[in-house]
C-alpha cells in the first residue's frame, strides 16, 4: 500500500456552524482497504466529519478529496464513488426489501444485467433471504442495518462511509455486522466507521480518537494501547464507589481516576505508591480492596487523551 | 437528466402513494367529498319552495293561477298576503322565497287585450334556489297558458284564435346579478384541483426530510430534475385522474353543458395540473417538515383560490387593487378557461391569454422548484 495515494483525505478540514466549531482543522489519510474507526463522545464532530466526506455538508475551511475528487468542488463525483450508511436509518420503511434495493440500484444506475444477481448478494448478505418482500419497517434493527449497507455497496463503490451503523444492534447482529465490513475491505473497499462501541474499535485496522472537533489520537489498536499514559494504572474496589472517586481525585500523587464497572481505575504517578491509597480510603470511611496493577485497555486510553486534552485546554 | 433515475423515483413514489393512506384519501377522498357537498349545496331537485300569494284580483281565474301554483309540489303556500307592505314584509323576513303577485286588472287586461302580466318575486340570495324555481313558474305559466286556449277552442270552436297569452315577469330582489349553477361548477373544479394538486406534492419532500430518508437520496447521484420530475409523474398522473373524475361530474352529474374540444381540456387542464403540482413541490423542497408545508400549501391555495379566483365572486365588482393581485393566482386563468371551454366551446387559439399566463406560470414554478433544491444538509 505504500506509496499510493490515499483513497480518503483531509487536510485543515474544519466546520463551523456559526460561532460553535464543530471539526476543527482535522487532517487524515485513509489508504485503500482500511477499515478505520471514528471513535469518539457525542458530538464530538464524527458524524460532521463524514457528512462533508459525503458532499453532504460543505467545509468550512481546508480540504477534503475522496476517491481523487475534492468534495468541496466535485461533490456528484464524489457521490458516485461512495456507500453512505447515514446515523438514523434512511431506507423507504414503506417499501419491501426488494424494492429499496431496486430503488437504489435504479438511482445508481447498477447496469441491468447485474442487477438481479447483486441484490440477490445484497439479501443474501443481510440474511434476508425469504424476506424480499417483507415491508422494511417491519423488520428488526440488525436486519433494517444490514440491509442499509445492502443498499449502499449495491453498485460497488470503492469507499464506504458508515455513520454508527450498528447503534441500536444486538451484539450478535454488531459481531455479524463487522464480518460483512472486514469482508468488503478484503475486497480492497475502503471504510471510514464511527461508532460507540468500545469493543467494536477493536475490530479496527486503525482507530481515530475525536474529541470537540479535534482529532487528539490515531493509531491501531496495538499502538494506541501502548500510549504512554504518563503513569501506573491500577484497578481496587471501594464502597461506595462514589464517594471512594471522590477522593481519590483530590489524593495527592492521583493523575486521574474513574469508575469502570463496579471498579475504579487509578493513575497513580510514577513516583507515588499506589499501596497508599487504601489507608487514605480507610481515613475516610471508604471501604477498599488493595490496588492491583492492571494493563490499560483502549478504554482507559481514550479516557486519559481525552481528559488530559481538555485539561489542557482549560490552561 | 437521466431516465433510468426518473423512472426509479417515478416508481418508487408510486408504491409509496398507493402504500399511504394520507395521500391516497386527499388524491381520492377529498375531491369525491367536495364535489359531493357541491352537489348538495346546489340541490337539483328544489322543491316545495315556500310561496307568498298576493292575490289582488280575486277574480276566478286570479284564483285558478293561485291553485296551479300551489297544487304543485314546487311550491308550499305559506301566507296569503293583502298589502304591498306585507309583501315587503314576508321577502325581509324570509317567510317564503317566492311571491306570486296578481294585479287588480289581471283577468280583465287578458280578455280585453289579449295579454296580462303575472308578476312572480323571487328572494334571489339563493341564487340556485332561485333559478330553479323561476324555471318551475314558467313552466306553471305555460301550462296554464296552454289549457285556457284548448278551453276557448274547446268552447268556440275556433282554432286560429286563443284567449291570449298570460306572461310571467319574474322579478328576482337582492341579488340582480344571477349566476347560474353552469357558471360556478366549472369554477368549483379549478379550485378543488387547486387544493388537491398542492396538497399531495406539499408532503413527497417534506416526508423524506422528516423520516431521515433525504440524507441517504442526497449522498446518491441524483439530480434536482430527476428528483422534481421523477416526484410528479405520479402526482401528475393522479392529478389529471382527479381532473378527469371532476369535470366527468361537472358534465354528466350537473350537466353543465360541454361545447368545448377535449384536446383543450386536456392541454389546458394538464398545464393547470403542473403550475398547482409545482407549487405543493416547491413548498415541500423548501420547508422540512410535513405539517409545516401542507399548511402553508393549503393557506396558500383555499382563501386566494376560493376568494379571487372569480369562481364565484366576479373579479370584475372587486376594486383595481385586488383585481390586480387576482393575477397572481393560477386558478384564475384556469377558471376562466373552463367556462369558456365548458359554455363557449373556445378553442386554444381563442385562450391564448390565459393558456400563455398560465404557461409561464408551470415554467417559472417548476424553475423555482429545480433551484430552490439544494442536496446539502447546510
Amino acid at each position: 500500500m505504500t506509496g499510493a495515494p490515499p483513497v480518503v483525505q483531509a487536510r485543515g478540514l474544519t466546520k463551523r456552524f456559526g460561532d460553535f466549531v464543530a471539526v476543527d482543522a482535522l487532517d487524515l489519510d485513509i489508504a485503500k482497504g482500511e477499515v478505520v474507526g471514528f471513535i469518539g463522545p457525542n458530538g464530538a464532530g464524527k458524524s460532521t466529519t463524514i457528512r462533508m466526506f459525503c458532499g453532504l455538508l460543505r467545509p468550512s475551511a481546508g480540504t477534503a478529496t475522496v476517491a481523487g475528487f475534492d468534495v468541496a468542488r466535485q461533490p456528484e463525483a464524489v457521490r458516485a464513488h461512495i456507500g453512505y450508511m447515514s446515523q438514523k436509518f434512511s431506507l423507504y420503511g414503506d417499501l419491501t426489501v426488494s424494492e429499496n434495493l431496486r430503488f437504489f440500484g435504479g438511482i445508481y444506475r447498477v447496469p441491468r444485467a447485474e442487477l438481479k444477481e447483486r441484490m440477490d448478494f445484497a439479501i443474501t448478505m443481510a440474511g434476508l433471504t425469504g424476506r424480499e418482500d417483507a415491508l422494511v419497517r417491519t423488520l428488526a434493527g440488525g436486519w433494517k442495518q444490514r440491509l442499509a449497507l445492502g443498499c449502499a455497496i449495491l453498485h460497488r463503490p470503492p469507499v464506504l462511509f458508515l455513520d454508527e451503523p450498528t447503534s441500536g444492534v444486538e451484539p450478535k447482529a454488531r459481531r455479524r455486522f463487522w464480518d460483512l465490513i472486514h469482508s468488503l475491505a478484503g475486497d480492497g473497499v475502503t471504510i471510514l466507521v464511527t461508532t460507540h462501541y468500545m469493543d467494536e474499535a477493536e475490530y479496527c485496522n486503525r482507530i481515530a480518537l475525536i474529541d470537540g472537533g479535534h482529532l487528539v489520537a490515531i493509531g491501531s489498536p496495538g499502538e494506541l494501547r501502548r500510549h504512554d499514559l504518563g503513569g501506573v494504572l491500577v484497578e481496587l474496589e471501594g464502597t461506595p464507589l462514589g464517594a471512594a472517586l471522590a477522593v481519590l481525585r483530590r489524593a495527592p500523587g492521583v493523575i486521574e481516576a474513574a469508575i469502570f464497572g463496579d471498579k475504579l481505575h487509578v493513575l497513580v504517578a510514577p513516583v507515588a505508591d499506589p499501596a497508599t491509597l487504601p489507608p487514605l480510603l480507610a481515613a475516610h470511611g471508604i471501604a477498599a480492596g488493595s490496588p492491583q496493577l492492571i494493563t490499560p485497555s483502549l478504554e482507559d486510553v481514550f479516557v486519559r487523551i481525552v481528559s488530559h486534552r481538555r485539561a489542557q485546554e482549560a490552561a | 437528466m437521466n431516465l433510468r433515475r426518473l423512472i426509479a423515483i417515478a416508481y418508487k413514489e408510486t408504491l409509496q402513494i398507493w402504500r399511504d393512506p394520507r395521500s391516497l384519501a386527499i388524491a381520492l377522498l377529498m375531491p369525491l367529498m367536495q364535489m359531493g357537498l357541491l352537489g348538495y349545496g346546489v340541490s337539483l331537485d328544489i322543491k316545495r319552495v315556500p310561496l307568498c300569494v298576493y292575490d289582488q284580483e280575486r277574480s276566478q281565474l286570479s284564483r285558478e293561477v293561485v291553485d296551479r301554483f300551489t297544487a304543485s309540489h314546487w311550491f308550499q303556500p305559506v301566507a296569503v298576503l293583502d298589502t304591498d307592505r306585507a309583501l315587503r314584509a314576508a321577502m325581509d323576513r324570509s317567510t317564503c322565497i317566492a311571491a306570486l303577485v296578481i294585479p287588480v286588472d289581471f283577468s280583465r287586461t287578458l280578455f280585453t287585450t289579449g295579454q296580462a302580466g303575472l308578476q312572480t318575486v323571487f328572494d334571489a340570495t339563493d341564487t340556485n334556489t332561485t333559478n330553479v324555481a323561476i324555471g318551475y313558474a314558467q313552466g306553471i305559466t305555460a301550462q296554464l297558458n296552454a289549457d285556457l286556449d284548448a278551453r276557448w277552442q274547446a268552447a268556440h270552436g275556433d282554432k286560429a284564435q286563443t284567449i291570449g297569452t298570460i306572461n310571467l315577469s319574474p322579478r328576482v330582489w337582492f341579488n340582480e346579478g344571477l349566476d347560474s349553477r353552469n357558471f360556478i361548477v366549472p369554477g368549483v373544479v379549478a379550485v378543488i384541483l387547486a387544493l388537491v394538486g398542492s396538497q399531495l406534492t406539499s408532503l413527497t419532500v417534506s416526508r423524506e426530510w422528516e423520516r431521515g430518508t433525504m440524507e441517504q437520496l442526497i449522498s446518491t447521484p441524483v439530480t434536482a430534475l430527476e428528483l422534481m420530475f421523477g416526484k410528479l409523474t405520479p402526482y401528475f398522473a393522479l392529478g389529471l385522474l382527479d381532473a378527469a373524475f371532476c369535470l366527468s361530474v361537472a358534465a354528466f352529474w350537473f350537466n353543465v353543458p360541454f361545447r368545448g374540444s377535449l384536446f383543450t381540456l386536456i392541454v389546458t387542464t394538464a398545464l393547470f395540473g403542473l403550475v398547482v403540482l409545482g407549487i405543493g413541490y416547491l413548498l415541500s423542497v423548501r420547508i422540512h417538515n410535513q405539517l409545516g408545508a401542507s399548511q402553508i400549501a393549503l393557506m396558500l391555495t383555499m382563501l386566494p383560490t376560493t376568494l379571487l379566483s372569480g369562481y364565484t365572486f366576479p373579479l370584475d365588482q372587486m376594486p383595481e387593487a385586488v383585481r390586480v393581485i387576482s393575477w397572481v393566482i393560477p386558478a384564475r386563468y384556469y377558471v376562466t378557461i373552463l367556462r369558456a371551454v365548458f359554455l363557449k366551446g373556445s378553442s386554444l387559439g381563442e385562450l391564448v391569454v390565459p393558456v400563455l399566463a398560465l404557461a409561464v406560470y408551470a415554467a417559472i414554478i417548476i424553475r423555482l422548484a429545480a433551484r430552490a433544491f439544494k442536496k446539502s444538509l447546510d
